[in-house]
């Protein structure tokens, strides 16, 4: 019980952590660094259990980190070059830095102890056997002094930063002009990105933390105008995917890690089907409901058109709107329905006839067409 | 000593290359303090550069550039810029309000965030330009002449004594354009500075007085009445511009985009 309960705060705090950068890159439309970021970071850590045998130290993490920022300046490098744009870039950069990483390790298999796929999936699993130990005591689990060293981190930037951070991200050059200095603002979130990577591999492994730093705000930004509720709800969503996630995963047996990026995804899918206003099904009623009103105009101008004139027989006909308007039976009587409840027209012997209500209505119409 | 003497903005052979093309070519500029001054020219005539460079957002090739007898990076703070609208991405989660009080920010310096006194300047700048019913509302869901009204609004709360504008009345209404032209003539009446990029050059004569006619060279600048003719106009235009005699006498002329070159076309969009 106690190790489910150490997975589940490391789970959480990891996630807030990777919640918060992520809403950063989502808003500034660098979602796929992080990506990159998370493939190059692999070469810091293998570079850093060959120097040191783990991530035990603060400064092995921060030079693990140190990797997924090399590879954010190269891609800079090459887009300033300007013979080579940035997607291109980085799909140039993160493969050659994460295939040296892979060499290094098939090189070495024997040496070092870095099983490859923990690294690039995780082992949550194994989290509460990894303890943080002081002059004999026990701390806990090492992952949750990273995790939250690492959230502390990423707090203390975004809670110092924030008007800074949303000046430069809506509008760098105001940002530049008014002495924020929107490049180290920049660099400032990709070396925190990057550090958060690191931090998290052990938990949802290095490539992975990319659905819990972008899933949870895309989903958020669905759901939110604001940006103080677009941080608070990204971070909720992350932490309600990752306890869901190992939930489900140990109720199934899944892998940790692929079962909260499911979770992630998931809950992305529902919310982009069902959101309040910015949902596919909301939208979709809109846009049905306003096409809907403009024929009920146009039923309106229509009769008045042909109102008292020769041709009233036939054009105020009601099997004349489906004829002649070329709408479907199903739509046509759904305008027709709409019409006569509002009490626009009325219908006699087959034949529909303005109300004064109606012809109000067609003429206010008729001025905004 | 007179401070109106010292020229609001001093420019001094500025040349702006993008890559081996001149942008800018040797520049001189001298605009007194206290006008409203319109700075027209062709797409491409490097106008949105000349802002950029003295905002300090492009890297001259050569040049100085001083605000009231001083480096223009050392007068950021009298200094306010309104960007062209679509440099920005209006789906930013923030409300108008929000939007405002980032032109407080600057005065604030690192870490310090807006408080009420902030808010309450951000709303008077909001009255200003007629949007004080909209504080709370989501910048996605202005209208483009209420987004250009929201940047203005952004760039009063400055406070500026120099205010440099590109195109705000790119693409609003007639109701905010008006809005704009009265705000810009209560600056100049406050005694500040307002320098803006134009397009339309029949309403140059009605809501500036003074002008600057560019084509990557300066061609001409000075009081409207004084430099705004059809030889200049030629001059910056080339042989592209159709010239109509007004009512009042007054030249109006239209550049005639249909026979640009192609790619100076697209360039231009």
């Amino acid at each position: 019980m106690q190790a489910h309960l150490e997975i589940l705060a490391i789970a959480a705090v990891i996630a807030v952590a990777c919640a918060l950068p992520g809403t950063l890159l989502v808003l500034r439309r660098m979602a796929l660094l992080s990506d990159a970021i998370s493939h190059s970071i692999l070469l810091g850590i293998v570079l850093a259990f060959f120097a040191q045998g783990g991530l035990d130290s603060p400064l092995v993490i921060l030079g693990a980190a140190a990797s997924g920022v090399l590879m954010v300046v190269l891609v800079e490098f090459l887009v300033r070059s300007r013979l080579v744009r940035e997607d291109a870039a980085i799909g140039l950069v993160f493969p050659v830095l994460f295939s040296i990483a892979v060499i290094l390790v098939s090189r070495h298999t024997g040496s070092i102890h870095l099983d490859v796929d923990a690294v690039l999936l995780g082992e949550l699993a194994f989290a509460p056997f990894d303890r943080l130990e002081a002059g004999g005591a026990d701390l806990g689990p090492r992952g949750l002094w990273i995790g939250t060293g690492i959230l502390a981190l990423n707090l203390a930037f975004l809670g110092l930063c924030y008007k800074e951070l949303k000046l430069s991200t809506f509008d760098a050059g105001l940002a530049a002009v008014l002495g924020f200095m929107p490049g180290v603002l920049h660099y400032g979130l990709l070396s925190l990105v990057s550090l958060t990577c690191v931090g998290a591999f052990d938990a949802v492994g290095s490539i992975l933390v990319v659905a819990l730093m972008i899933a949870p705000p895309a989903t958020a930004r669905l759901l939110t105008e604001r940006l103080g509720l677009l941080f608070a709800l990204s971070a909720a969503l992350a932490v309600a995917g990752a306890l869901l996630g190992y939930g489900l995963a140990v109720f199934l047996d899944l892998n940790i890690a692929g079962s909260m990026a499911t979770v992630l995804g998931l809950f992305f899918a529902l919310t982009w089907l069902a959101a309040p206003r910015e949902g596919w099904l909301a939208r979709r009623a809109l846009r049905r409901a306003q096409t809907r009103r403009l024929a009920g105009d146009l039923l309106v101008i229509h009769l008045l058109q042909h109102e008292g004139s020769p041709t009233e027989r036939r054009e105020a006909r009601v099997i004349h709107m489906q004829e002649h308007l070329g709408w479907s039976p199903e739509f046509a009587r759904g305008v027709l329905a709409d019409a006569l409840e509002e009490g626009h027209v009325t219908r006699m012997d087959g034949l529909l006839h303005l109300k004064p209500e109606g012809r109000q209505r067609a003429e206010k119409a008729l001025v905004h067409i | 000593m007179n401070t109106h003497e010292i020229p609001a903005l001093q420019v001094d052979d500025l040349t702006v290359a993008y890559r081996e093309r001149p942008v800018l070519w040797d520049v001189d500029l001298r605009v007194p303090q206290g006008v409203l001054m319109a700075v027209v020219g062709p797409n491409g005539a490097g106008k949105t550069t000349l802002l950029k460079s003295v905002m300090g957002l492009v890297k001259p090739l050569a040049g100085r550039i001083q605000i009231h007898d001083r480096p223009a990076r050392e007068q950021r703070r009298i200094t306010a810029y309104v960007p062209q609208r679509n440099s920005v991405d209006w789906d930013f989660p923030t409300s108008v309000l929000d939007l405002v009080l980032m032109g407080t920010y600057g005065a604030l310096g690192w870490f310090r965030r807006p408080g009420e006194a902030e808010r309450e300047r951000a709303r008077g700048a909001l009255r200003r330009v007629g949007l004080e019913d909209l504080e709370g509302r989501q910048i996605s869901q202005l209208s483009g002449g209420q987004q250009q009204r929201a940047f203005l609004a952004r760039a009063l709360v400055q406070e500026a004594q120099i205010h440099f504008m590109d195109e705000p009345f790119q693409g609003v209404d007639a109701t905010t354009e008006r809005t704009i032209v009265e705000l810009l003539k209560e600056l100049r009446a406050a005694g500040k500075t307002v320098i803006v990029v134009h397009h339309d050059l029949q309403t140059v004569a009605d809501y500036f007085d003074w002008v600057t006619l560019l084509n990557v060279r300066l061609i001409a600048s000075g009081p409207v009445a004084e430099v705004f003719d059809e030889e200049r106009l030629r001059l910056t235009y080339g042989g592209r511009l159709a010239f109509a005699a007004t009512g009042g006498g007054s030249v109006a002329a239209q550049p005639v985009f249909g026979r640009l070159a192609p790619d100076e076309e697209r360039k231009g969009s």
